[in-house]
């Protein structure tokens, strides 16, 4: 077992739980999602418009875009953490995914919002 | 810190090293998931124009119709499905499951069996 003391700090328990259940999030809405394309193939622009506006559709879709931009955030800084040494690149690294996941879940969130 | 730091070999010559299974589709899981961070916006732009006016829709279908891109989506479809496949993989050693040395080589051995025959049966859907 690791000894360690406890002295408040985070120790990245959450980010890993937080990546198994977005994960599962994910995982699940991809099953979902592919066996509705499978089943209603070949589909209209107009049929994936209307079943990507339905509301439960884009609740579902929501919580896709935010488990994808914060799963993907907790895996790239562990690509950084692992393989980028110089503490000033590292931080430039962290922040631009950081800050990309973040633009990117607002992008994603108002294609589907606009419907 | 006791000075007692063992000079231990590093095997940091990437061509000597020789993976084992597991070890190769967990370095692919990796991969699969750096690109598909890299390309997101690219992703992004396409469910964009997929959900927008019937012109940017069939800007879609001329951008998906070329030849290379769908080289690029297939590619990136691949990483997806290793990257499934690899993560349920992982979620069940994190429940204890595919734990031993065996075990472990047989699941990465099934990982690898689904998710290239499901790519290849999605290229040929694709085509």
């Amino acid at each position: 077992m690791v000894k360690r003391i406890v002295v408040g700090a985070g120790y990245g328990l959450g980010d890993w739980l937080v990546q198994r259940v977005s994960a599962l999030v994910m995982a699940v809405y991809s099953l979902i999602l592919g066996g509705i394309l499978l089943v209603c193939t070949p589909m209209t622009q107009h049929e994936w418009q209307s079943l990507m506006a339905g509301s439960c559709m884009r609740f579902l879709t929501l919580l896709f875009i935010l488990s994808l931009c914060y799963h993907a955030w907790v895996g790239v800084r562990d690509i950084w953490m692992d393989y980028v040494n110089p503490i000033g690149v590292r931080l430039t690294l962290h922040s631009l995914t950081a800050l990309s996941m973040i633009g990117c879940a607002g992008w994603a969130t108002q294609i589907i919002w606009r419907l | 810190m006791p000075e007692t730091v063992k000079q231990r070999p590093k095997y940091l010559n990437l061509v000597e090293i020789r993976l084992p299974l597991p070890g190769v589709t967990s370095i692919m899981h990796r991969i699969s998931g750096g690109v598909l961070f890299l390309t997101l916006p690219i992703l992004v732009y396409l469910f964009q124009l997929s959900l927008g006016t019937p012109q940017e829709f069939e800007t879609l279908k001329a951008i998906v119709g070329n030849p290379i891109a769908k080289l690029i989506l297939l590619a990136l479809m691949w990483g997806f499905i290793h990257h499934f496949c690899m993560g349920i993989r992982i979620l069940l050693i994190d429940v204890h499951h595919c734990v031993e040395l065996q075990a472990a080589r047989q699941s990465a051995m099934v990982v690898l069996c689904v998710s290239i025959p499901v790519t290849l049966i999605l290229a040929v859907k694709l085509w």
